[in-house]
């Protein structure tokens, strides 16, 4: 076994990052790359108030999806769950379309916090419909999460008819990141301190998914240990959805990928999953600026695509492996 | 069959009919204000709209999962309604909309249904390579195609031409409520000519439930029925999507809920009564929904919620056994 990871692929992957960075600050309607680097004209402006906090929101934002999907393959002991296909990401939906109802003033921070405990309850009721699923197919760990996710939806599409909110709801079904300007992305350094917290308790996260047993055994509190992680994983989904909208998958292929190179050691591999989801995400953006320039292609619809595809090739390449 | 099963049966089949004519007679009559020549001739198409996607649905659904042997997968969890939408973006797309304006509708739907035909057989081959028996995987791998068609139409909808949007937009997105009439007439044809292949092979098909092995050891033709059948399946969900949109789950609760009303295996049986719950669901459901609770474009909703629960439901308890 080795013990650092490789170092080619590290490297590789942060220098890709470092490029991405660069590409963001430079890619975007109305403005040529070589103004905004001579700073001409308003490219100063564009640069602080747009291109830079745009940049930073997708790499916090990547890299907490990235690092909130692999918590929760620990938590819930499965490859294929993840924020959005937990229900996390509808409940915290569910969360925001009962803030506008409720408290139709309240402040960003007061959307986020109930969006957070109702992401927070619906994961948990998610892990709780796990643990009466009979012992069966892994695959049937995600299928529930789906569907449960689609029952959250549903819910708040009702209300949100109901009330004559839809068109404040559309906004979350889709990530999109062109709304990012200086002063409506703060929040999501939220995001910072959480992927810290979750890589200082990396060991114990580790050992986590294998299983309650294991972790009980070498002393662990367990349900305090799962609570901690749902708890950063619900504060991040609803950070991201709250700010930007849904960008599904990230937390599904990232982690899969870096395990099949990594393993699951999450004292080593916890920050190439952060780097690796923020690398997906503004590769993904920097390209939908690309496609139809001066348009935008919003982030949600191209991973949606991605994803999508890489969730597929990931349940039909298991076949080859242990099953 | 013992006589008080037929019985049983027959009772069933009468109620859900009765049900079935009371929807379309309110759904045609309550809340009429004003002219009533207008409005029943504009209530009119939509019921036949409705009439005729909900034969569709159930007939296709049941018959699908005949197919497939369980009943969890219907047409539409397996994605093929969203391949259909992505199918008619894809042609806007690259034909633009003057092209796709200028052919016949009708003549134009008869080729997106021959293309579905194959493209849905392609994806099905793809789910059931010799894995018919793992459900889970079948299952997740036709919600995933969805999610991917789905995400592909809205990709292709960003980048296509703003005109071309508007006209695609008339064509893809009918709703429960905004039926598309131009291809009422097609559609209900369509079924009609479905009902008139499915009719001779209802006893085969009552083999095939029990297996394909045993069905073929009985000395049925299981390849070409199941061809077929899956052939039709293809046509019908084109006609109900082209009529109003994707359903997700509206197969899979009337379906189902026709499983355990009727006492009894048989496709003579529970056809009837499946496709009389559709029309009961669909019809008298927007009526409820529209006309006296006022909530004009919830029945989708409503019928993803229901249709979600159960669908959880019936994942559990294949699981436990």
């Amino acid at each position: 076994m080795n013990a650092s990871p490789r170092p080619l692929l590290v490297c590789a992957i942060f220098v890709a990052t470092a490029v991405l960075i660069a590409a963001s600050l430079v890619t975007g309607g109305g403005y040529a790359w070589s103004d905004v680097l001579a700073m001409e004209g308003d490219g100063a402006l564009v640069l602080a108030a747009s291109r830079v906090p745009r940049t930073l929101a997708l790499l916090l934002s990547g890299a907490g999806l990235a690092v909130s999907g692999i918590l929760m393959q620990m938590i819930a002991r499965n490859r294929f769950v993840e924020p959005s296909t937990a229900g996390t990401v509808e409940s915290a939906g569910l969360g925001i379309l009962l803030t506008l109802l409720l408290m139709p003033g309240a402040p960003v921070v007061v959307r986020m916090l109930i969006a957070a405990m109702v992401a927070l309850a619906g994961s948990a009721l998610f892990l709780m419909l796990l643990s009466r699923l009979p012992l069966g197919s892994a695959l049937m760990v995600p299928l529930v999460g789906i569907m449960l996710g689609g029952i959250f939806d549903a819910v708040t599409s009702f209300l949100a008819y109901r009330f004559d909110l839809l068109q404040s709801i559309g906004a979350f079904g889709s990530g999109d990141f062109s709304i990012v300007l200086r002063g409506r992305y703060e929040f999501l350094w939220i995001i910072a301190a959480l992927v810290a917290a979750a890589y200082a308790t990396a060991a114990r996260f580790t050992i986590l998914g294998m299983g309650e047993a294991v972790a009980i055994g070498v002393g662990l509190n367990y349900r305090r240990l799962v609570a901690f992680g749902l708890i950063i994983v619900s504060v991040v989904t609803a950070v991201v959805v709250v700010t930007v909208g849904a960008v599904p998958f990230v937390g599904l292929i990232v982690p899969n990928v870096v395990s099949l190179i990594l393993g699951d050691d999450l004292r080593r591999s916890l920050p190439i999953v952060a780097t690796g989801g923020a690398l997906l995400v503004l590769g993904s953006d920097v390209g939908g600026r690309l496609i139809i320039a001066p348009y935008e292609i919003p982030v949600g619809t191209i991973m949606g695509v991605i994803g999508s595809l890489g969730f597929l090739v990931l349940i039909f390449g298991r076949r080859g492996h242990a099953t | 069959m013992p006589p008080d099963r037929a019985r049983a049966i027959r009772r069933v089949t009468m109620i859900v009919t009765l049900l079935a004519v009371l929807s379309a007679l309110a759904f045609m009559t309550v809340g009429v204000r004003g002219s009533w020549g207008f409005v029943l001739a504009h209530r009119g198409i939509r019921l036949a709209a409705l009439v005729t996607v909900a034969y569709a649905i159930a007939l296709s659904t049941v018959l699908f999962q005949t197919l497939t042997g369980n009943r969890i997968l219907t047409p539409a969890v397996m994605g093929f309604d969203a391949l259909f939408i992505l199918l008619q973006t894809a042609l806007v797309t690259t034909l633009g909309a003057t092209a796709t304006g200028a052919l016949d509708p009708r003549l134009l739907f008869a080729a997106e249904c021959l293309v579905m035909v194959g493209l849905s057989g392609l994806l099905f081959r793809l789910l059931f390579r010799g894995e018919g028996g793992n459900l889970p995987l079948v299952v997740l791998s036709g919600l995933l195609f969805g999610a991917l068609f789905r995400s592909l139409s809205s990709f292709l909808q960003r980048i296509m031409d703003p005109n071309d949007f508007l006209v695609l937009q008339g064509r893809a997105f009918a709703s429960f409520n905004v039926v598309d009439p131009t291809l009422i007439g097609v559609a209900a044809l369509l079924a009609l000519a479905a009902t008139a292949i499915v009719l001779p092979r209802l006893s085969a098909l009552d083999v095939l439930v029990l297996g394909r092995d045993r069905a073929t050891g009985l000395g049925i033709d299981t390849t070409q029925l199941s061809a077929t059948i899956f052939a039709l399946v293809a046509v019908l969900v084109s006609a109900s999507t082209t009529l109003v949109g994707p359903t997700t789950f509206f197969g899979l609760l009337v379906a189902n809920l026709a499983y355990l009303m009727v006492p009894s295996a048989r496709h003579a049986d529970v056809l009837p009564v499946a496709i009389g719950l559709a029309v009961v669901t669909l019809v008298g459901g927007q009526m409820l929904l529209e006309r006296v609770l006022g909530f004009g474009t919830a029945l989708s909703i409503v019928i993803d919620f229901v249709g979600g629960v159960v669908f959880l439901f019936i994942l559990f308890r294949t699981g436990r056994r």
